[in-house]
């Protein structure tokens, strides 16, 4: 088993196929995007697949180090052009081929229109721990 | 109250019940049932005979729970018709187990956590910490492979090929936190010998053996890897080794040799050798050509090269790199290439005298690391040599 995040963006992501913003869907798709997301979660955690999973607010500030005895510096509340996170999901399975498999059925989310987003979801491996026999 | 005992005798007893016709999931949950009544009762009333007071409790429950069900009738009829049973031996009872929770039809991963669950006896929770995910995930993962192998019938022998894979895999999981899963995967291991007389199960507790014997030098005190030339072979378990080699050569003089054999015969010549230098890598070399003849996996190839450069010297392993990627189209960087390859390349490159296009590699081998140790330790030796070479 290895586990996988897989990452949903706001922005910095690739164009969805049907890519409306969410404020310009009807109350019901977006009831039902949260629902389809709501039973992939339950899904995955019957299959023993799903580590854990969490939405992100918009707002997020670059922080850094400003020297010795300064308050770290932040970027300002202004995040246009930024790549933004909007949530995450853990998932541990069998294969790379499963977490693809399982990314594309998240990116088929219902968005505008009852039909499928067709999001781009980035995938990434956790580096694991070192196995005993590696000679 | 002896917790190693009880562990110990968990799967004997689920293993009878599940031979006198108990579902696997309905013994499973009676076993666990029965174990919760010996916490309770033994600390004041200890048994004469643990084992057979964990079947009589279990079996009860078991019926109790039966009876309980809607199908009340037609079961009881069931149980009626079962024979009263025999003296049998423990040890196929055991057996029968280990098959079952190594079933084909499991996918690795649930092989694996039913195997730690009803031969180990290990709690979900333990198995969900050792593998870092939720207990409920956990949970469900047992319980779905529970349900996939309730309705197999145990009447011939099973695989043994494939419960030394699942064994092996506990193995090479290494350990997280308070189970240690390498330690867990050797005494079932031992436990598995015991009851079959296979050369491969022994030559899988000889690998397990010698490889567990060097832990205590493979890390630093700052967790980061230190490589096999560079331990300290004052650290490895010399009573482990001695062991391992023992049962290795019992298993080697069967003459059926298999997989695990040959890469514990290969372990043993490490764990020979007083100093790094005194590896006798031409041995190594012909059992990596035994490997090869017997799995042709392009990890083993890949492993064979490392060993042709030690003993015919860089260029020679260089070459066999080469042929590695002729046998495995896409080896050399293409979807699938084989774990590894570039760090060895590497290695072999440094070792031929040039330090360049070692770093280089070394730096891409970084990248590629499936884990931090491991990147950690390819950054730190491209770096070494770009250093050097700064000079």
């Amino acid at each position: 088993m290895a586990k996988y995040l897989l990452l949903k963006h706001y922005r910095g992501a690739p164009a969805a196929v049907n890519d409306v913003p969410m404020d310009q869907w009807t109350p019901e798709e977006i009831s039902a995007h949260v629902q389809y997301m709501q039973d992939f979660a339950d899904r995955l955690e019957k299959t023993g697949e799903f580590v854990d999973g969490q939405a992100l607010a918009p707002e997020g500030s670059w922080v850094r180090y400003d020297g010795e005895g300064r308050p770290p510096v932040t970027d300002g509340p202004f995040a246009e052009t930024k790549d933004l996170i909007a949530g995450w999901m853990v998932i541990d399975v069998d294969s790379h081929e499963r977490a693809v498999e399982l990314a594309g059925e998240l990116s088929a989310a219902p968005g505008a229109g009852g039909k499928p987003i067709h999001e781009w979801l980035e995938v990434r491996p956790f580096l694991s721990a070192p196995p005993t026999i590696t000679e | 109250m002896d917790e190693a005992l009880l562990r110990s005798l968990i799967p004997g007893v689920l293993a009878v019940l599940v031979r006198r016709g108990a579902d696997f999931a309905a013994a499973e949950d009676a076993v666990q049932d029965a174990l919760v009544e010996a916490v309770r009762v033994w600390p004041a009333d200890p048994p004469r005979d643990p084992k057979g007071w964990l079947v009589t409790v279990a079996w009860r429950r078991f019926l109790d729970a039966t009876r309980a069900d809607a199908a009340r009738r037609r079961r009881e009829d069931r149980v009626d018709e079962e024979p009263v049973p025999g003296p049998v031996p423990t040890s196929d009872d055991t057996l029968r187990l280990y098959f079952l929770c190594a079933h084909p039809s499991l996918t690795p991963a649930s092989a694996v956590a039913l195997t730690l669950r009803a031969v180990g006896g290990l709690t979900t929770r333990q198995i969900a910490r050792a593998y870092l995910v939720p207990e409920a995930t956990m949970a469900q993962r047992i319980s779905r492979a529970k349900r996939t192998v309730s309705g197999v019938r145990l009447d011939r022998p099973g695989d043994v090929a494939t419960v030394l894979r699942v064994l092996y895999l506990v193995f090479n999981e290494g350990y997280s936190g308070d189970i240690d899963l390498a330690a867990e995967a050797i005494r079932l291991t031992r436990q598995l010998a015991a009851a079959i007389d296979h050369p491969e199960v022994a030559g899988l507790l000889a690998l397990m053996l010698l490889h567990h014997a060097r832990r205590a030098a493979r890390t630093a005190a700052d967790g980061s890897l230190v490589p096999l030339a560079e331990q300290d072979r004052g650290r490895w378990d010399t009573a482990a080794i001695a062991e391992g080699v023992a049962i290795l050569q019992g298993a080697l003089a069967r003459d059926r040799l298999g997989e695990y054999q040959a890469q514990a015969a290969i372990a043993a010549l490490h764990a020979d050798a007083p100093a790094a230098e005194e590896t006798d890598w031409v041995q190594i070399v012909e059992w990596y050509d035994e490997l090869v003849r017997l799995t042709d996996s392009p990890v083993v190839r890949l492993n064979r090269a490392v060993a042709v450069g030690e003993a015919d010297g860089p260029r020679a392993g260089l070459a066999a790199l080469a042929e590695l990627d002729d046998a495995a189209p896409g080896a050399a960087g293409g979807a699938h290439p084989v774990p590894r390859r570039t760090a060895v390349a590497a290695y072999l490159h440094e070792r031929d005298g040039d330090p360049a296009t070692a770093a280089r590699l070394y730096a891409e081998a970084a990248r590629e690391a499936p884990n931090l140790a491991e990147r950690d330790h390819l950054t730190r030796q491209a770096a070494r040599l770009n250093s050097l070479r700064g000079r």
